[in-house]
């Protein structure tokens, strides 16, 4: 299949997305995307797409869904101005704090819009799948608030890393269902929840916690998140009084990047750069760094950039992040890098800690290891571009991370004597 | 002087063979080279004589699409070594096996291999057509056209989910014979078939001329029995491969299915 993209269809296919062209009635950017779905999904899928153009395009179902994000998770979340950091990087550094979401990471937005428009649909339960935990329990949340039962599974080799987000989905009504299949992380907890959804594809409602999957969720998880980038560049206007001269995500599936860059992909003078997981290095199998390394291919229902061998099996992946370890991203950021609109680099394990070392001691914010990976992609951007305007998207907060944290970074004990 | 039937012509032909005699088709499904890489052809050939059609499981990383026991075989089959490359290379060089080989895998092996090489080889392998899980019709004009060029089916899977219109569209794009997956949980020692599954198959058929097989976990004569008047052949796939695993003889298995 094709997945070049030439200058001219560049142009043309980014001036598509920006007129919210695409994904076109096939679920496709460019060549990526569509739906490659068991046929058991297909019917669900359609029903799906035809519900999210319809609820997303209604001015009660959005005004409601305003209200709540307003009301019950907190937006719009707070543009701060880093002036430790900017300091340090010679730059002037904006944290888009998601981290001060209602449960604590951008997961939220999605997980609200898409339990309400469960709640329209008539689902009678919903089923998801987690990573580091931040999905399970922004979903957990958002189903107790909008009334539906839920079960989410996740990797049990994530369940043991990201526990208090385990014990918090467990308070918050949700059952959590450890997947002992396949590589026990991200992945394998979307291929079961996919298996459960085939054998109930019209009572229950999937879900979806990044923008990958088939279409129509891609494009639904993006309009979600998009409420990111569309704060940022308001704020950014009354704050700094300009456009930022670049925006930094981290990249897994890639949804808090493609929330935080879609809204201002017309907006010529604005760089984006996308930050995937480096994990050891560029071995075979010692990262997440698709967009760097894989090719296209298809994966959890759709055509996108993915990490698999000569075989066609996928590859298994490491990230000291729960979040970015999936060995595929979303289509629209396949497209965003083969158009060349959005610049992909890599962060280190080692980089992503020692980033969020350094925004904990000059900020006073502990970032998740997932946004750590741009706060390390940011820092080496503005070495080689010195004084710009920098917003880094703060997807969420590390208090989930210190069983991780406290393995790389021992806490000393500190004498009584020594405590002055 | 007898007709050359085309490569999918011939799966539709064996299984309408089976009912001329009076039997129901009979479809076994092994992942390729589980348990034991070596026995792989062996076994191919032993359910080939009882079987119409054989399945051949092409293993994935990530068979969405399948339960726990084709997910525990697909990784031990990768573990062991087994791709695509490989079972064509097997299938080639082990010659006619006996019946019409349809091999089953997910898109990204495919894709991986490439359309038109997997094409050539498979044809000359003595490969019939390709069941695809994650290959709805909507995304298939690509692979469809490739396999077209070598006469390869591609078989269409229907569901008691998929609405009326669109099931009239793939009984009618179908090739070899049309792949009814049922999700209704007729399982272990349950042999009556509900009325909305018959009603269900009865619709299908009503769609096509090709013949119609029914995925069910089929594990009892009985069940095997009551479908024959519903469907023309039957699927066994799970229960086959969980017989393989037990070290039993597969085909005294499949044998029992329609005694």
């Amino acid at each position: 299949m094709e997945s070049e993209v030439d200058k001219q269809q560049g142009a043309d296919l980014l001036a598509r997305l920006i007129g919210n062209e695409l994904p076109d009635e096939h679920g496709r950017y460019g060549p990526f995307g569509g739906c490659y779905a068991p046929e058991t999904l297909v019917p669900a899928l359609a029903r799906l797409a035809e519900n999210v153009y319809r609820y997303l395009d209604d001015d009660n179902f959005m005004a409601h869904l305003d209200s709540q994000l307003r009301g019950w998770v907190g937006r719009p979340t707070p543009l701060t101005h880093a002036a430790g950091l900017s300091e340090r990087w010679g730059a002037a550094v904006f944290l888009k704090r998601e981290d001060l979401a209602h449960t604590g990471a951008h997961k939220i937005n999605n997980a609200l819009g898409q339990a309400l428009l469960a709640r329209e649909m008539g689902a009678k339960r919903v089923i998801a799948e987690t990573g580091a935990g931040q999905h399970g329990v922004a979903t957990a949340a958002a189903c107790a608030r909008v009334g539906i039962p839920c079960t989410v599974y996740m990797g049990a080799v994530d369940i043991q890393r990201q526990a208090p987000n385990v014990d918090r989905m467990y308070q918050l009504g949700a059952k959590v269902v450890p997947v002992e299949t396949g590589d026990r992380t991200l992945r394998a907890a979307i291929d079961e929840a996919f298996r459960n959804w085939v054998a109930d594809p019209e009572g229950s409602y999937y879900l979806l916690g990044s923008a990958v999957g088939p279409h129509p969720y891609p494009y639904l998880v993006q309009r979600l998140q998009s409420v990111i980038g569309t704060e940022v560049r308001e704020q950014m206007l009354s704050i700094a009084g300009d456009l930022p001269d670049i925006a930094v995500a981290c990249v897994g599936g890639g949804s808090n990047a493609i929330g935080l860059f879609h809204p201002m992909l017309a907006d010529e003078s604005v760089e984006f750069l996308g930050v995937e997981a480096g994990g050891y290095g560029p071995g075979l199998g010692d990262n997440s760094a698709t967009l760097a390394a894989g090719e296209p291919g298809v994966l959890h229902g759709s055509y996108s950039v993915l990490l698999y061998d000569d075989n066609g099996q996928i590859q298994e992946t490491h990230s000291i992040s729960a979040g970015l370890d999936y060995p595929g991203v979303g289509p629209e950021h396949s497209l965003l890098k083969a158009i060349g609109r959005v610049s992909y680099v890599t962060a280190t394990d080692d980089s992503a800690l020692s980033a969020l070392q350094e925004c904990c001691a000059a900020e006073g914010i502990l970032p998740a290891l997932e946004s750590a990976h741009a706060f390390a992609g940011a820092r080496d951007w503005a070495q080689q571009n010195p004084g710009k305007r920098i917003v880094i998207g703060l997807s969420g907060r590390g208090d989930k991370d210190m069983p991780t944290l406290s393995q790389h970074i021992p806490t000393p004990i500190v004498a009584s004597g020594d405590a002055a | 002087m007898t007709e050359v039937l085309s490569p999918r012509d011939r799966i539709s032909e064996a299984l309408r063979t089976a009912n001329a005699n009076g039997k129901v088709g009979l479809v076994p499904f092994i992942t390729a080279g589980y348990p034991d890489k070596d026995l792989f052809i062996d076994t191919l050939k032993a359910i080939a004589r009882e079987g119409n059609v054989v399945e051949v499981g092409v293993p994935f990383s990530d068979p969405m699409a399948d339960g726990v026991t084709i997910q525990r075989s697909s990784h031990a089959a990768i573990a062991a070594g087994v791709s695509l490359h490989w079972i064509i290379d097997e299938l080639t060089a082990a010659g006619d096996i006996g019946a019409p080989v349809v091999l089953m895998s997910y898109m990204n092996p495919l894709l991986a291999f490439g359309f038109d090489e997997l094409a050539a080889k498979s044809a000359a392998a003595g490969v019939c057509g390709f069941i695809v899980p994650d290959l709805p019709w909507e995304e298939s004009e690509l692979f469809r056209d490739v396999l077209d060029s070598k006469e390869l089916a591609l078989v269409q899977l229907v569901t008691p989910a998929t609405p009326d219109p669109r099931l009239e569209l793939l009984c009618k794009g179908s090739q070899g014979f049309v792949y009814a997956v049922t999700i209704t949980g007729i399982t272990g020692g349950d042999v009556a078939l509900p009325p909305e599954v018959t009603n269900y198959l009865d619709q299908v058929k009503s769609h096509t001329d090709l013949p119609v097989c029914a995925g069910f976990g089929v594990r009892h004569a009985e069940q095997v029995a009551n479908l024959g008047s519903h469907a023309n052949g039957v699927i066994v796939g799970s229960a086959l491969v969980e017989r393989l695993e037990a070290g039993d003889d597969p085909a005294a298995f499949l044998a029992g299915l329609r005694a």
